[in-house]
């Protein structure tokens, strides 16, 4: 049976997708504030990837300083809303907290960030005002967190910002990619749309750079350029069949999902393939999209997942099923996929070996492949001098070996967190900036 | 942004917010700590005469599960060389020449007030604060609040100081009087520059009920402490009224006790402070607190329009009357915003049993939710107290808010009550249950 309905309205989906870390009320965030020891030295600010002042903010969230504590949060973070909501905060913030070693529930430091800084956002209080424009230009390839956050912190010094970005909305995957029941589009757009208000960076949309005509037109117009370009579409897992009709990419499938939510199609019975963040999403949605039968097949043991065991466990409650040392040899199906056929796996001195004569067949209407991402290589190579490891672009303090550019977020880390991006991009800026010679 | 720095009775500080003359103004190295953290000045660790402290020396009150709700001490001024503390003083000056450096004194006779007066003056101090307020072991031996509770002697020793001092002298206040009103008087009489209160109040913050021993416990036995820290708050914010409202008194007011975020240090301003002094709160957080102070202060001097402190110093007096001058006419009561209601049900019982059965319950015992019973409700505000949701219960006002008739005016009408019959009288015609009804249900 499945825990949920195939949803047919805007309202069915978002009950099917209802927030996991809803906003906070008055007195739920004078509770929560309240139970905050203020540690010193506090380990949750060294947890968080952007070091916000987290004692700080819960104190002024509990003075009723919640301007202040907004201030705290964007001071270290532009994206302080949305992290609130999507960080994994129980291998952050919250996974540090001292009350974890009492066995007492750690305070819930990203639904109080998300409280302070809706209020902030719902009531427009602005926090920065760039400086005035010093004739510098700088271009941004991308309107992910990485791009917006370095937008933010080069427009705060007067620089001049142009984003190109190559879909024709933005703040890449937050908007894209993070599960719906993380958070809304509207709860997304509503912060880069604070955030462009104050800072003004222009975004010009549906403008790809691509071609080395592209590349060279930037470096005449701006004095610095930024690839904030995360990663690429889903990579190819090199299995037969991979082409049938209802085979997706996650990536692909999840932003699909984002862009037009109940009326997506999902099938009776998914299989999802992959064992990382990315692979407990997909089967978790899935499921909220009333597939009453999915199962995630990992071609190693369950101990050996990417994922955070709190994203398994997501999708373990949403009725998922695991199915492990399996390795997909081929995808069946005439036009459209019907089954998939799996060999069992076992680990030998950290090698997936496959043992023979294993093999079986496992039948579907739908397989989603999280099996990783591509690069961006048609952008890279016509970029003279960059260093490029695989998906990665090498830097040292965010500027590639082609001193002219500066990179952050997923193309620089391999994938992490909106959080990274975040702190990338704001870092990055201030490499740029030194880079001006400004300030 | 609003300019934070103050002019106090002649010294200069960064910004209105002192630590209070306490262990975290033990020594040098503490205080540069603070004035590095954004502490706009410091009371030295009291200063005089040679003691020797106790170990242990402080208890807490805690408030489930809140810790240190209440804080109080048996520690004597001092335990340091004096040498070591005037070296100290001018090492902090030379490093932070902008903040201000209290040093807070507490000796016997008149030679060794002249003395010590000097020896601060010379190591480079700002200010002075006699202390008068110890309430412990120090009165025991004719310093501390054995002069602060003494007006006379009090105004004598202000009038020693002021024979020789050359810097800023502030008054530090006991509280463990009945009229606060009287030493300040003195001091000002003396000669002070200025005040400062409260200091600890007289304590006993529990007994350990298995040994028989009150803490904090000394080999078996204890003595009286000083309290102080957030639970003391309302009883300083009262002597800092009644002080910043004794007529053409004049002289500025530092502000002390269970100052612990930016609003209390604005609460302790506006009713009449130039600045606040905090101790219990860093001794439990550290100086680090100092940040959230700032930032709350500032953001509320934005709000509000004031551009510096001053505008602020005892905005609220004028609201603050004696109660015969407070509007008989006003008239609010309780609404409970049912949508909001959690059904815990404290306010009925709050009103029922403790106030004036002013809420009902629905006859429906499934419905959790109790509603006013408006001719019953005296305005009170017990219930929109207790109950846990933010705005659930709310008091509404119900007079025109165009009448006015005060006790005094009542008074000044000859139209108040005389007899316990007078129909004028305050609860005439109030509904009240017949006592029978509390025990109806044995009587069925
Ligand atoms: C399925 C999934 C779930 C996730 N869930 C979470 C989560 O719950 N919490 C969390 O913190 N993180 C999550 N992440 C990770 C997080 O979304 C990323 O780490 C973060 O968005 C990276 O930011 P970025 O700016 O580096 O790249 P992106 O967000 O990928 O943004 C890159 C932008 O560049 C644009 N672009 C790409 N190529 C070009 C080009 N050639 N020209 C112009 N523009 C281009 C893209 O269209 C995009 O808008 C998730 C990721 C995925 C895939
Ligand atoms: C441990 C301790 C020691 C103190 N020592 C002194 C002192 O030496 N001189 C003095 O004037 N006040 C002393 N005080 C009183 C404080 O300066 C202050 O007046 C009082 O604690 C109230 O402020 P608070 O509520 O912020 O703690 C002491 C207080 C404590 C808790
Ligand atoms: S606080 Fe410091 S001095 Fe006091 S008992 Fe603990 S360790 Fe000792």
């Amino acid at each position: 049976m499945s825990e949920y309905n195939i949803p047919t309205t805007e309202q069915e989906f978002e009950a099917n997708f209802a927030q996991i870390k809803p906003l906070m009320n008055k007195t739920e965030a004078y509770y929560e504030s309240s139970r905050c020891l203020f540690c010193y030295d506090a380990p949750c600010v060294q947890a968080c990837p952007t070091h916000i002042d987290i004692p700080l903010f819960i104190r002024q969230i509990n003075t009723d300083n919640i301007v202040g504590a907004a201030r705290t949060i964007y001071d270290s973070n532009y994206f302080g809303n949305a992290c609130g909501k999507v960080c994994p905060t129980e291998v952050l913030c919250e996974g540090a907290c001292v009350y974890n070693h009492q066995d007492v529930k750690p305070i819930e430091i990203g639904r109080l960030q998300n409280y302070a800084t809706s209020q902030a956002i719902a009531d427009d209080i602005k926090f920065y005002t760039p400086a005035k424009a010093n004739g510098k230009k700088a271009a941004i390839i991308g309107s992910g967190p990485a791009g917006i956050a370095c937008a933010c912190e080069l427009r705060k010094a007067g620089v001049h910002v142009d984003i190109y970005e190559a879909k024709s909305n933005p703040t890449g995957l937050t908007v894209n990619g993070i599960a719906p029941y993380k958070i809304t589009n509207q709860e997304v757009l509503q912060e880069l749309a604070y955030l462009q208000t104050q800072f003004g960076f222009n975004i010009i949309y549906n403008s790809p750079i691509m071609s080395k005509d592209d590349v060279d037109k930037l470096e005449k117009n701006y004095d610095a350029i930024f690839i904030g370009v995360g990663n690429g579409a889903t990579s190819s897992l090199g299995i037969p069949g991979e082409d049938k009709a209802n085979v997706h990419g996650a990536v692909e499938i999840i932003e699909h999902l984002r862009r037009d939510s109940y009326k997506v199609a999902f099938g009776k019975k998914v299989i999802v393939l992959g064992g990382g963040n990315t692979a407990m999403d997909a089967a978790s949605e899935s499921a909220r999209m009333g597939c009453p039968d999915v199962t995630l097949a990992y071609r190693r043991s369950k101990e050996e997942m990417g994922a955070y065991h709190f994203e398994y466990a997501l999708a373990k409650d949403v009725g998922v099923k695991g199915l492990f040392n399996a390795a997909p040899l081929e995808i069946i199906g005439n036009e459209k996929v019907t089954a998939v056929k799996f060999i069992r796996t076992k680990t030998e001195n950290g090698k997936v070996v496959n043992i023979p004569g294993s093999e079986f067949v496992l039948e579907c209407d739908m397989v989603i492949m999280a099996t990783g991402q591509k690069g961006h290589d048609y952008l890279f190579d016509n970029i003279a001098n960059l260093d490029v490891n695989g998906t990665k672009v090498k830097a040292n303090n965010y500027q590639t070996s082609n001193p002219k550019y500066f990179v952050g977020g997923d193309c620089l880390n391999g994938g992490a967190e909106v959080v990274n991006a975040a702190y990338d991009g704001k870092h990055a800026g201030k490499a740029i900036l030194s880079f001006l010679d400004i300030r | 942004m609003p300019d934070l720095s103050v002019n106090f009775a002649g010294i200069k500080s960064p910004n209105p917010f002192w630590l209070a003359s306490a262990p975290p103004t033990n020594s040098g190295y503490q205080i540069m700590k603070a004035f590095d953290k954004g502490w706009g000045g410091a009371v030295w660790k009291t200063l005089g005469v040679p003691v020797v402290n106790v170990s242990s020396r402080y208890g807490s009150v805690n408030y489930r599960d809140t810790r240190m709700m209440g804080f109080n001490n048996i520690e004597l001024i001092t335990d340091r060389p004096l040498a070591d503390n005037l070296r100290e003083i001018e090492e902090v000056k030379k490093y932070f020449p902008n903040n201000a450096v209290i040093a807070s004194l507490m000796v016997e006779t008149r030679e060794q007030w002249h003395q010590i007066v000097k020896d601060v003056e010379n190591a480079g101090a700002d200010g002075i604060e006699l202390n008068f307020g110890c309430p412990h072991g120090m009165c025991e031996r004719g310093m501390g609040s054995a002069v602060g509770q003494d007006p006379k002697i009090l105004e004598l020793i202000v009038s020693w100081v002021m024979e020789v001092a050359k810097i800023p002298v502030i008054v530090k206040l006991t509280p463990n009087i009945s009229h606060i009103e009287d030493p300040a008087l003195a001091a000002k009489a003396g000669g002070g520059n200025a005040v400062s209160l409260i200091n600890t109040i007289q304590s006993i913050v529990g007994l350990d009920i298995d040994t028989f021993n009150a803490y904090p416990n000394v080999d078996g036995n204890s003595t009286n402490g000083g309290y102080c820290g957030p639970a003391v708050k309302p009883i300083a914010l009262n002597m800092v009224k009644n002080v910043a409202k004794i007529p053409n008194f004049n002289l500025p007011i530092s502000g002390i006790g269970g100052v612990e975020n930016w609003r209390d240090a604005v609460e302790f301003v506006l009713l009449g402070a130039g600045t606040v002094q905090v101790c219990t709160a860093v001794m439990h957080y550290g100086f680090g607190i100092i940040r959230e102070i700032v930032s709350g202060f500032e953001q509320y001097m934005v709000d509000k329009g004031f551009n510096t402190v001053d505008e602020m110093i005892g905005r609220a007096l004028p609201n603050v009357k004696t109660w015969e001058n407070l509007n008989l006419k006003y008239k609010i009561v309780a609404d409970i915003d049912e949508a909001k209601c959690i059904g815990c049900q404290l306010c009925y019982i709050a009103c029922e049993d403790g106030a004036h059965q002013a809420i009902g319950l629905a006859d429906d015992l499934a419905n959790r939710k109790p509603h006013i019973i408006e001719e019953n409700c005296v305005g009170c505000n017990l219930c929109s107290l207790v109950c846990p949701v933010e705005n659930c219960i709310t008091m509404v006002r119900k007079d025109s808010g165009k009448e006015h008739l005060t006790w005094k005016e009542r008074t000044v009408n000859d139209d108040i009550p005389v007899t316990f019959n007078d129909q004028r009288g305050g609860g005439v015609g109030h509904y009240i249950p017949e006592p029978k009804e509390a025990i109806a249900y044995r009587l069925k």
